[in-house]
């Protein structure tokens, strides 16, 4: 966690305001806003391979955020984050099936249920650290797995509940061009919070936990509190982008939110790079692209080789995986800081070529 | 016929009880010495015994040859595992070296899906009788094998660390490592002894399952199976992970048991250990034979 540490080549904070904002140069505001509109443009240029593709990086991307502010701000390992997502996926269903509620609001309660959850499964955080909350945590994960799979009134027990598509003023949002811009509605907004609160008081809470926690209780930092209001924040976002995952689909099923997706949120982070918000982007977008990059490897193969590959074929979905644990082992060991350490590396090369430091 | 029922699942639940004891304690080891949470545990299990399988069935290899076999593959992948991967993490952060052994669990589940397909695959029989009688109780001779193997493997820990050299320094290097250096122990080769001897051991409770209920994926689910049992027993204690072993195996078919006559909820079985795994954690985070200085807050 070492991250945020390096900062590019000629520049210089004279004030806290600067040390604080978001984007370090104009230019950098310019360019994300630029992202933005691009992305705004994207349904009339790509086609819907590509859009579900983005619409995936986004749903993972807001959960990864919030489990990004859990581990990587406030240091608190959590190996349950795919139960609080599944959580935040059947809410939403449920809400909109039992209750009526309209979906584009039962979303956000959804999120809010999940926060509560995440809050009563916070409370051991309050008690433990490290490698006892991994493993508290990692218990949760199979409770909250074998309650989805029990509990028929809440997610249609093992044969799942049906989520109904976004509809909105009466424009129906459920094909991968409406559904994009729901998605890239929340991701804006999760992502501005996010970042915002990370730069507020209660943010510089969460990383004093994480840096030294005697030294943040010595300053006056319930630590209780902000352990349990850190999981509380990372469910909201887990809980808002299972929820977008659950309509997204139309239908959510008890066996999708296993530790392996656990193990790819948290993978999603440390390749990104824990502590980092832009990393945690980055992350996200490298996992969804992964396997299928894997794919199209294992296609070139074939086309390769011709004819006799079946091993190779039915080997893809233990490649997948295979390659996601290699991902993540390679990454501890040579960059542990992430992509987007990398990403700071490459820039500040650039900046005074070739005459960088 | 229901108190014969519950006789039958405890005498079930010790025997499963012995092989978590064993696996835990081989976690345990890894952790003492090493300072390292194990998540890939289980894959030691799912290796060994696809090894051993692999030997037997594929190679045509008598079991007694490729038993041993099995052993010296396992000891040249713990310590090409530690030295490869675990060796550049130490002083990284706990979230590095947890997420790292969890990489290796993902990748060596997909590895040995690859290879060696997602069915059961039985192992050949080995013991001509189909089943013994213990006072009136039938159990399947393997069973009886591997409770008399994971006692051998308990006394042989005992003996291993209270009197040979190599055990004797890996308690001094479990208590403290910089004094263990300075007294001529090679820390390295500790590391990688105590990598070396927990697949080993592992991979020998592995074939055991594999000849009980065939060799799958489903063994890994071993490792995580661990995690009640050493949180009961305490983290850091060779004899508590034994205690917690027993614990969990017995509670598990306890649970059964109880779930089957009244609840009828399903499979409580598998996750009672882990609503006791939380309770624990919260009133005894240091469990029964632990040392008390973990850090609370």
């Amino acid at each position: 966690m070492i991250t945020s540490s390096l900062i590019p080549c000629g520049q210089f904070k004279t004030s806290y305001a600067k040390d604080t904002t978001i984007f370090d140069t104009p230019v950098m505001r310019a360019w994300a806003v630029v992202g933005v509109l691009a992305l705004i443009a994207a349904p009339m240029i790509l086609n819907n391979y590509y859009l579900s593709l983005l619409i995936q990086i986004g749903f993972m991307g807001i959960a990864a955020l919030g489990l990004n502010i859990l581990v990587g701000y406030t240091g608190q390992i959590s190996l349950g984050h795919a139960g609080f997502f599944g959580f935040g996926a059947f809410a939403s269903a449920w809400l909109n099936n039992s209750f009526g509620v309209p979906v584009v609001l039962a979303m956000p309660l959804a999120a809010v249920m999940t926060t509560f959850l995440g809050l009563l499964f916070g409370i051991p955080a309050g008690r433990l650290k490290g490698l006892y909350l991994a493993i508290a945590t990692f218990a949760s994960q199979f409770i909250l797995e074998d309650f989805f799979a029990r509990a028929d009134w809440f997610s249609g027990g093992s044969s799942g509940a049906a989520a109904n598509p976004v509809n909105l003023f009466g424009y129906d949002l459920s094909g991968d061009k409406g559904f994009f811009y729901v998605v890239l509605f929340w991701v804006v907004v999760m992502f501005l919070i996010g970042t915002n609160l990370l730069r507020s008081r209660d943010g510089r809470a969460f990383i004093a936990v994480r840096d030294h926690y005697l030294s943040a209780e010595v300053m006056g930092i319930n630590l209780t509190k902000y352990r349990i209001l850190s999981f509380g924040l990372s469910s909201f976002y887990a809980g808002l982008g299972g929820a977008l995952y659950g309509h997204y689909l139309g239908f959510v099923s008890a066996e999708g939110f296993t530790i392996l997706m656990s193990i790819e949120f948290l993978g999603m982070i440390i390749i990104g790079g824990l502590g980092s918000v832009a990393g945690t982007l980055m992350g996200t977008t490298f996992m969804v692209l992964l396997p299928e990059v894997m794919e199209g490897g294992v296609g070139i193969a074939k086309t390769l080789v011709g004819g006799n590959v079946g091993w190779l074929a039915e080997g893809l979905a233990s490649i997948k995986q295979a390659s996601i644990g290699l991902a993540i082992i390679l990454f501890l060991i040579f960059e542990p800081d992430g992509l987007v350490h990398r990403w700071r590396l490459i820039r500040s090369y650039w900046k005074f070529y070739p005459f960088s430091y | 016929m229901s108190g014969n029922l519950l006789f039958q699942l405890l005498l079930n639940g010790l025997i499963v009880g012995t092989l978590y004891g064993v696996v835990a304690m081989c976690f345990v080891l890894i952790y003492k010495s090493t300072q390292v949470v194990n998540f890939a545990q289980g894959e030691f299990l799912l290796i060994g015994a696809w090894t051993c399988w692999w030997l037997v069935v594929d190679a045509g290899l008598p079991f007694w040859f490729s038993f041993p076999l099995t052993f010296l593959f396992m000891m040249v992948f713990g310590i090409a595992l530690q030295m490869v991967v675990l060796r550049p993490l130490i002083g990284e952060p706990i979230i590095s070296v947890i997420m790292v052994t969890i990489g290796l669990s993902i990748f060596f589940q997909a590895i040995t899906k690859w290879i060696f397909g997602a069915d059961v695959q039985p192992f050949p029989e080995i013991f001509p009788v189909k089943s013994v009688d213990v006072f009136g109780l039938s159990v399947q001779p393997a069973y009886l094998m591997s409770l008399v193997v994971s006692i051998l493997v308990m006394g042989g820990f005992a003996w291993f660390f209270k009197y040979s050299r190599m055990g004797l320094a890996m308690r001094a290097t479990a208590f403290n490592q910089q004094v263990a250096q300075s007294l001529g122990i090679s820390v390295k080769n500790v590391f990688a002894m105590a990598w070396a001897i927990s697949a080993m051991v592992s991979a020998l409770a592995g074939v055991v399952v594999g000849m009980v209920n065939g060799v799958s994926g489903a063994l890994s689910f071993f490792g995580i199976k661990v995690f009640p049992a050493v949180i009961v027993g305490g983290l850091d204690s060779i004899i508590g992970a034994i205690v917690g072993g027993l614990i969990i195996g017995l509670l598990e078919n306890f649970a059964e048991y109880v779930d089957g006559q009244w609840l009828h909820l399903g499979n409580l079985y598998t996750v009672a250990p882990f609503y006791v795994l939380i309770i624990i954690l919260m009133i005894k985070p240091y469990g029964l034979f632990g040392t008390h200085k973990i850090e609370r807050v």
